[in-house]
C-alpha cells in the first residue's frame, strides 16, 4: 500500500521534474564555430536529475508515509533547541565571531567572506527595523546602503574628510534620506508602499548612474581613501606613523583585513544593540503594534506619522553605516553595487530568518551568503542551491527560521509566541 | 447647568461623495452613559471617528470640555483625555495582553502604568490571568474585555465605545456592559457608546439618542426611548419583545 503510493507519487513527481529539466538542462544552445548557435543535447545530465527526483520522492514517502512534507511554523526540534538555548546560542555566535581571525587556518579568504557575511548580517537587521518591527514593506533598502556608500566616497574625494568622520555622516544622510522616502509614504500598506519603495530604490541607483559629473556615473568612484586605525594608516612600508609600525608589527595585508573584520562586526553589534534596546522602549512597542494594527494605534494616542518616520530613518542610518563600510573597504563603488538585487536579498535574509528575529536573520545571512560563497565551486548550479535553498525553508518554515515572538516585557516568565499561533502578516 | 464633556454641534462628514451625516447634535455630561443607537451604515461608527479627528467634519463644530477641537489630529484629541475602544476591538493579536494593556498607556501616561493596570485588574480580572497569552488567541469576550482596558490605561475623561456587543454571547454582552456600569458609578467616568443592540444599550444608558440615514432623529432618557413604539418596531423585533 505504501510502496503503491510511494512509486505513484514518485512517478508524479518524476514527471514534473522532466517537464522542467528537458528545456531546462537537456537542450543547450552553445555558439558554434562559425558564430551560428548550435543545439547541444545533454540527455544524461536531464536523466540523472530526473532520476534523483523520482528516488528522493521514492525515499520521502516510504520513510514518512506520507507525500509532501509538513510544514512548521512552530518551535522545531532544532529551532525549539535553539530558542531554548538562545541564551547560549547567541553569545556562542558571537564568541565564535570575535575569535574568528585568531583561529589558525582562517586566512584572508575566510575572513573576507566573514566580512560579507557580516554586511548582509548587519544589513538584514538594519530592513529588520522597518519590515520586521514596524512591518513596511520595503523593496528599495539598498538605496540607503548607496547613499551611505557615495557619501563617504564623496566626502572623502571632494573634501578629503576621513572615514572616521564620514561614518556618523553617512549616517545621518541615509537617515535623512529615508525620512524623505517616508513622507510621501505615510498613508501606504502593504503592495502599494513596496512597489513605491521599489521605485524609490530605483530612482537613487538611476540618479547614480547618469550624474557622471559629480558621480563619474556608471565609473563609479576609485581610489576612497582605506580607514585608518585611529590615525594610523595600515600600510606595507611599515614606517613610524603606521599601525604595523607604531605597534612593532611585521607589515603585512591581513593586519587591514582583520581591522575591517572587527570594524563591521562592531557596526552590526551596534545596529543588533539598537533595536534590542528599542524593542523594550515605547517607540520599539509602538513600531510592533503598528505592524500588528494602524488603526488601533491612532486610537490608542500613538503618533503614527512620527512612528514610521523613525523606523524609517533609523533602516536607513543603518544601511548607511554599513554603506560607508562597503565603500572604505572596496575602496571602489559604482551603480552595479546597489541594483534591486542586493534589496531582493537582504528581504530575503529578513524574511527567511523569520521577520523581527534578530538571531534568525543572522543565521538566514549566514546560510544565504555563506552557503551561496561555500558552493562557489558548483558554479552555474550554485543560484540553483540559492533558490533551492529558499524553496525548501519556505516551504518547512513558512514563518522564517525562527518564527516565534518573544514578547518585549513580560511579569512572570517570558514566553517565546509560537509561529503557529501568529497571524498571517499584511504589512 | 454645567457644562457638557463633548459637545457635538451641527456635525455634517462623510467619505468623498458619500454623506454619512447630516447636521448631527449631541451632547454627553460628565458622568453620563449617553448612547447612540441605529441600524447598519446609519453613521454610528463615522460620528465617533469624525469626533475623533478622521474624517475631519464638513461643517459644525466638535467641543471637548469647552475647548474646540474640530478637525484636530487624532493622536493629539486622544491626549485631551479621550479613549477608545474601536470598532472590531483591533487588539494586537500577536502581542501579549500585557503588552496590549501597556500599548494602551504609553503614549499618554506619564510614569508608572501599575495603577491602571490594577484598575484594569479590578474591573477584569480575566485579564489578569491571561496576561502573558497573545492577544489573539483571547476569546471574543476577552478580547472586547482587553479593548475596554486598553482604552482605561490611559485615564481618560470620556470613553468612546465602539459596538462592544459584536459578535458576542448574549451573557458575555451583559457581563460586559456591567463592567461599563460599575465602571460609570464607581469612577464616574463619562462614556460615549454606539451600539446596534438597542435594548440593552438603552437599558444601560442614562440618554440616548436614535442616529437614521446620518440624522438624529429621536432623543431621551434611556428607559423611555426604550418604551417607545417606534424604537421597539424598528430595533427590537417588530414589538414582540
Amino acid at each position: 500500500m505504501r510502496l503503491q503510493l510511494a512509486l505513484k507519487d514518485a512517478s508524479i513527481g518524476a514527471v514534473v521534474a522532466a517537464l522542467l529539466f528537458i528545456p531546462l538542462v537537456a537542450l543547450r544552445t552553445d555558439v558554434g564555430s562559425a558564430g551560428a548557435l548550435v543545439l547541444r543535447y545533454r540527455w544524461a545530465d536531464a536523466a540523472i536529475l530526473i532520476g534523483l527526483v523520482f528516488l528522493g520522492r521514492l525515499a520521502l514517502v516510504l520513510w514518512t508515509g506520507r507525500t509532501g512534507l509538513r510544514p512548521s511554523t512552530s518551535a522545531g526540534p532544532w529551532t525549539q533547541r535553539l530558542q531554548q538555548a538562545g541564551r547560549l546560542a547567541a553569545p556562542a555566535f558571537l564568541a565564535f565571531a570575535l575569535v574568528l581571525p585568531a583561529i589558525p587556518g582562517i586566512d584572508r579568504y575566510w575572513l573576507d567572506l566573514g566580512i560579507l557575511v557580516l554586511t548582509y548580517v548587519m544589513l538584514g537587521w538594519g530592513l529588520n527595523i522597518v519590515v520586521g518591527l514596524a512591518g513596511l514593506l520595503d523593496l528599495g533598502y539598498v538605496a540607503f546602503y548607496a547613499v551611505g556608500a557615495y557619501s563617504y566616497a564623496l566626502l572623502a574625494q571632494y573634501f578629503g574628510l576621513s572615514f572616521w568622520v564620514c561614518l556618523p555622516l553617512a549616517g545621518i544622510l541615509a537617515a535623512f534620506w529615508g525620512v524623505l522616502l517616508g513622507f510621501p509614504v505615510l498613508r501606504l500598506r502593504g503592495d502599494y508602499l513596496a512597489i513605491v519603495t521599489l521605485a524609490f530604490g530605483e530612482i537613487i541607483r538611476v540618479v547614480l548612474l547618469n550624474w557622471v559629473s559629480l558621480t563619474g556615473g556608471p565609473n563609479g568612484i576609485s581610489g576612497i581613501p582605506r580607514p585608518s586605525f585611529f590615525g594610523l594608516p595600515f600600510s606595507m612600508a611599515g614606517g613610524e606613523g603606521t599601525f604595523a609600525g607604531f605597534f612593532g608589527l611585521e607589515p603585512s595585508s591581513t593586519h587591514r583585513v582583520i581591522f575591517l573584520y572587527y570594524l563591521i562586526l562592531a557596526l552590526a553589534l551596534l545596529t543588533n544593540w539598537v533595536t534590542i534596546r528599542l524593542r523594550r522602549q515605547p517607540l520599539g512597542r509602538a513600531w510592533e503594534a503598528l505592524r500588528e494594527d494602524e488603526i488601533a494605534c491612532r486610537a490608542l494616542g500613538i503618533n503614527v506619522t512620527v512612528t514610521k518616520l523613525t523606523a524609517f530613518a533609523l533602516g536607513a542610518m543603518f544601511g548607511g553605516f554599513a554603506g560607508a563600510f562597503f565603500a572604505t573597504r572596496q575602496a571602489f563603488i559604482s551603480p552595479e553595487s546597489f541594483t534591486f538585487i542586493e534589496s531582493a536579498i537582504i528581504l530575503a535574509i529578513v524574511v527567511l530568518g523569520g521577520l523581527g528575529s534578530q538571531i534568525g536573520v543572522a543565521v538566514a545571512a549566514l546560510v544565504l551568503i555563506g552557503g551561496t560563497e561555500i558552493f562557489r565551486d558548483l558554479q552555474e548550479w550554485r543560484m540553483l542551491v540559492f533558490g533551492g535553498a529558499m524553496v525548501v525553508i519556505m516551504v518547512l518554515r513558512p514563518r522564517g527560521l525562527v518564527g516565534t515572538r518573544t514578547p518585549s516585557i513580560a511579569l512572570g516568565k517570558r514566553r517565546a509566541i509560537d509561529g503557529k499561533l501568529v497571524g498571517e502578516g499584511h504589512g | 447647568m454645567t457644562t457638557p464633556l463633548l459637545e457635538v454641534d451641527c456635525v455634517s462628514a462623510g467619505y468623498g461623495a458619500v454623506q454619512a451625516l447630516s447636521d448631527v447634535s449631541l451632547q454627553v455630561m460628565p458622568g453620563e452613559i449617553v448612547t447612540l443607537i441605529g441600524a447598519n451604515g446609519a453613521g454610528k461608527s463615522t460620528l465617533l471617528m469624525t469626533i475623533c479627528g478622521s474624517p475631519r467634519p464638513r461643517a459644525g463644530r466638535i467641543i471637548l470640555g469647552g475647548e474646540d477641537i474640530t478637525g484636530e489630529a487624532t493622536h493629539l484629541t486622544m491626549r485631551r483625555g479621550v479613549a477608545q475602544s474601536p470598532e472590531g476591538r483591533r487588539i494586537f493579536p500577536r502581542m501579549s495582553v500585557q503588552e496590549n494593556l501597556l500599548m494602551g498607556a504609553q503614549a499618554l501616561v506619564k510614569g508608572d502604568p501599575t495603577p491602571q493596570l490594577e484598575q484594569v485588574f479590578a474591573l477584569f480580572p480575566r485579564l489578569k490571568e491571561r496576561l502573558g497569552q497573545r492577544g489573539g488567541t483571547l476569546s471574543g469576550g476577552e478580547q472586547q474585555m482587553l479593548a475596554i482596558g486598553r482604552a482605561l490605561m490611559s485615564k481618560p475623561r470620556l470613553l468612546l465605545l465602539d459596538e462592544p456587543s459584536l459578535g458576542l454571547a448574549p451573557l458575555v454582552v451583559r457581563q460586559i456592559f456591567g463592567a461599563i456600569r460599575q465602571l460609570n458609578e464607581s469612577t464616574g467616568l463619562t462614556v460615549l457608546l454606539v451600539e446596534q443592540n438597542a435594548n440593552q444599550a438603552l437599558r444601560l444608558a442614562h440618554r440616548g439618542y436614535v442616529l437614521v440615514n446620518g440624522r438624529i432623529t429621536m432623543e431621551g432618557v434611556g428607559h423611555e426611548l426604550l418604551a417607545r413604539p417606534e424604537i421597539r418596531d424598528a430595533y427590537l423585533g417588530g414589538g414582540h419583545g
